[in-house]
């Protein structure tokens, strides 16, 4: 068909006869995969033997709409990666580039209404609540993963010691708030130090089986030492937090009545809203402020080509392991947070998952993004709830989102990179990122 | 720089991998204020010798002395690779090119000062607080950078990607940021190979400045004769591993067994070499 492209764009369709054979092919893969998983279907029969059924209709719906999709996308991509920018006009492009600018402030004057709007909305604060828990989670997680390109599976092991750091110190020596945040931090970057130093020769896939296995024994310990963790059963009742001193309660000498206002659980709630944006933007400051500085800098050349970092004299152990512990120090905010917010932690919170969760939101939101991470966190978990109701379709959805944005932003939703500095006289540039996970 | 004197002495370097004997019993020495060329056919150990002088590898056996322009001496045997560049002030480039692709120009040689900048940061808290002593050091580091930008004609590419440069942009590039370090011994891996002529003529006037304006001996590895005659002062010939000649560009360029292992003649004059070295 027509190999000259419409306009300016370079857009290579391929003629009809080989679109169709890619059809095929996708289509006949789609078939060979979804042969057992759709078409074949095992019931309970009435004498409680299995049963066999086909389902069909079911399989050709699917194959035929992998024919059409991948028809249609040969047809109007050809061969190259599906660009979401490509087809739009410059003048878009460009407001789309100012709203990208005014994305952050504007994302945080909401963050700073939610409570003032959704004051009645309990369900809505918890829902910030635990949105900014995980734009905090992956606001750490991204100076391990995205600005020191060091692959980490375990995450979520530095927000477990975190909590249970925070609710053993205060249940057994009855600390405040205020003490084991700060203690719980330095724990848990204490841990990023102890994981950092078998790793420090692995990179990659090697690097993240072992982050992996740590954040697994961490789980597991906290599961078997019955006589400190509490083992399954977890920790109840840790101390709620308390408004620098005046806790919320409707007795004398509480926030309200200190206050003057009328007792309201929910004084609870916006309280615990800020202080976990606070937290949040406290992790943003730092790790933003750090990528200016020598060490941040250092972790993006690390990044970028550890030997080339060692022939200038930078000593990549210290760097790696500084990156591994302001990671998981902020870790260990988040995880004493979460211990103060619930009330109750038990191994259960800390599985893979959360760590895998965590991770998407940092590649989704695109590594070394601070604004990036924090849209993909409200979208993930935003999109979690918006789906509650289809529990079963939740992952399905969840997993073709995470497929389209790999195939439309391989870099994330914001693949930009801010340069740390620039020569005075020059005005801001943005670079791409050339190499992303190693 | 008046003040001559080695500043660096191999002695007796090996360097063997399983049974494949890279480098083999190479003594050397490259003078202050020098440059010292290693030159030889494909495969003979020129990279290997500089992987062991950067710490890169650990040497079978050998002696490397550094001596610094105020008297210190450093084993460089005893150093890991990045204390060689932290304080034996040794500082290579590659053969094949090691950019921080993604990072801006100007990035990449401020990265370069991450020492000096980082005993100026006080463990980074000077740097958190915004100090005023910290801010002056990225100053100068900038202005540090600036100046090998303008010296390397890459001013106008700073606030670009290193990744994004042209090759010959990046070898320069590659140049400039080991001159960040201030280095009193600079290792350059095949810095010419893929410029063209008038890039090479380039760097040729580059590294004369350096040599004669910085407090910085060279040690280069290079193919193109071209480079190699016009700026060496001092040429070292290794042929599988084993050191066969050494001396002025001169005396090089005529003995008849460099050129009969590397150098090569026109097609008439063969046998009579062949004759000389008595084969
Ligand atoms: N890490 C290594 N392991 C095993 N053998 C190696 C290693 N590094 C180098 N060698 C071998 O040592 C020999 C010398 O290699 P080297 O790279 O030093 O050559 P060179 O003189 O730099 O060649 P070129 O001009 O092609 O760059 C080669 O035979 C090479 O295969
Ligand atoms: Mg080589």
């Amino acid at each position: 068909m027509n190999i000259q492209a419409s306009g300016t764009n370079r857009r290579i369709s391929l003629p009809l006869a080989a679109a169709l054979k890619d059809a095929i092919f996708s289509a006949l893969i789609a078939f060979g995969l979804f042969v057992f998983l759709i078409g074949l279907h095992t019931d309970q029969g009435p004498t409680g033997a299995l049963v066999v059924t086909t389902r069909l209709p079911q399989l050709a719906m699917l194959v035929g709409a992998v024919f059409a999709g991948s028809l249609a996308r040969a047809l109007i991509f050809g061969r190259e990666p599906i660009g979401l920018g490509r087809g739009l006009p410059p003048w878009l492009m460009r407001i789309a580039q100012h709203a990208g600018r005014l994305a952050g402030p504007a994302l945080l004057v909401f963050a700073l209404l939610v409570p003032v709007l959704f004051y009645h909305n309990r369900y809505l604060l918890d829902l910030g609540i635990l949105v900014l828990t995980y734009v905090m989670l992956g606001w750490g997680l991204n100076i391990v993963v995205g600005l020191a390109g060091l692959l980490d599976l375990g995450y979520v092991a530095f927000y477990a010691v975190g909590a249970y750091s925070y609710a053993l110190l205060a249940q057994n020596f009855g600390l405040s708030f205020w003490i084991c945040l700060p203690l719980a931090g330095i724990l848990a970057a204490f841990w990023g130090v102890l994981l950092g130093f078998p790793v420090l020769r692995l990179r990659g896939d090697y690097l993240a089986i072992v982050t992996l296995a740590f954040g697994e024994i961490i789980r597991l310990v906290l599961l078997n030492w019955q006589s400190f963790t509490g083992g399954p059963n977890g920790i109840a009742s840790i101390p709620r937090p308390s408004f620098f001193g005046l806790p919320f309660n409707d007795e004398e000498g509480g926030f309200a009545a200190t206050f003057g206002l009328e007792f309201s659980p929910t004084h609870r709630i916006v309280f615990l809203f800020y202080l976990i944006l606070a937290l949040a933007l406290v992790t943003n400051w730092v790790a933003k402020r750090m990528r200016r500085l020598p060490v941040g800098r250092a972790w993006e050349a690390m990044r970028e080509d550890e030997i080339a970092c060692r022939s200038l004299g930078i000593n990549t152990t210290n760097t790696k392991l500084t990156a591994f512990a302001m990671g998981a120090m902020f870790g260990g905010f988040a995880g004493a947070f979460f211990a103060t917010r619930q009330g109750f932690i038990s191994p259960e919170s800390f599985a893979f998952g959360e760590s895998a969760l965590v991770l998407a939101i940092v590649v989704l939101g695109g590594m070394g993004s601070q604004i990036g991470v924090a849209v993909a966190a409200l979208a993930m978990l935003g999109g979690f709830e918006l789906y509650r109701e289809f529990e079963h379709y939740r992952m399905l959805v969840f997993g073709f989102a995470m497929v389209t944005i790999m195939i439309w932003r391989p870099r994330g939703l914001v693949a930009t990179r801010e340069p740390s500095l620039y020569l005075a006289t020059h005005k801001p540039a943005v670079s791409p990122v050339k190499q992303g996970l190693k | 720089m008046t003040a001559t004197g080695p500043i660096l002495s191999v002695e007796r370097l090996a360097m063997r991998f399983g049974g494949l004997v890279a480098v083999d019993e190479l003594s050397f020495t490259a003078e202050r204020g020098r440059i010292t060329a290693l030159i030889g056919p494909n495969g003979a150990g020129k990279t290997t010798v500089f992987n062991c002088i950067t710490g890169f590898y650990k040497p079978s056996a050998g002696m490397m002395r550094l001596v610094h322009p105020d008297g210190a001496v450093f084993l460089l045997e005893r150093l890991l690779d990045f204390r060689i560049a932290q304080i034996a002030r040794v500082t290579r480039t590659f053969q094949n090119i090691r950019l921080f692709p993604g990072m801006t120009v100007l990035e990449n040689l401020v990265v370069a000062q991450h020492n000096t900048l980082m005993d100026a940061s006080v463990f980074t808290f000077a740097g958190l607080l915004g100090l005023k002593s910290y801010t002056a050091a990225e100053r100068t580091a900038v202005d540090k950078a600036r100046y090998w930008l303008d010296r390397t004609g890459l001013i106008a590419r700073t606030d670009d990607a290193a990744g994004s440069l042209a090759y010959g942009e990046q070898r320069r590039l590659e140049i400039a940021r080991a001159m960040c370090t201030e280095p009193v011994l600079l290792c350059l891996d095949e810095p010419a190979a893929g410029l063209n002529a008038r890039e090479s003529a380039e760097l040729n006037g580059l590294l004369k400045f350096i040599r004669n304006q910085q407090a910085t001996s060279i040690l280069l590895i290079e193919h193109d004769m071209s480079v190699v005659m016009e700026i060496s002062d001092h040429i070292v010939v290794l042929d599988y591993g084993v050191k066969i000649a050494d001396g002025s560009p001169e005396a090089i360029r005529n003995d008849p067994k460099v050129i009969a292992a590397y150098l090569g003649v026109e097609d008439d004059e063969v046998e009579k070499v062949e004759a000389e070295v008595g084969l």
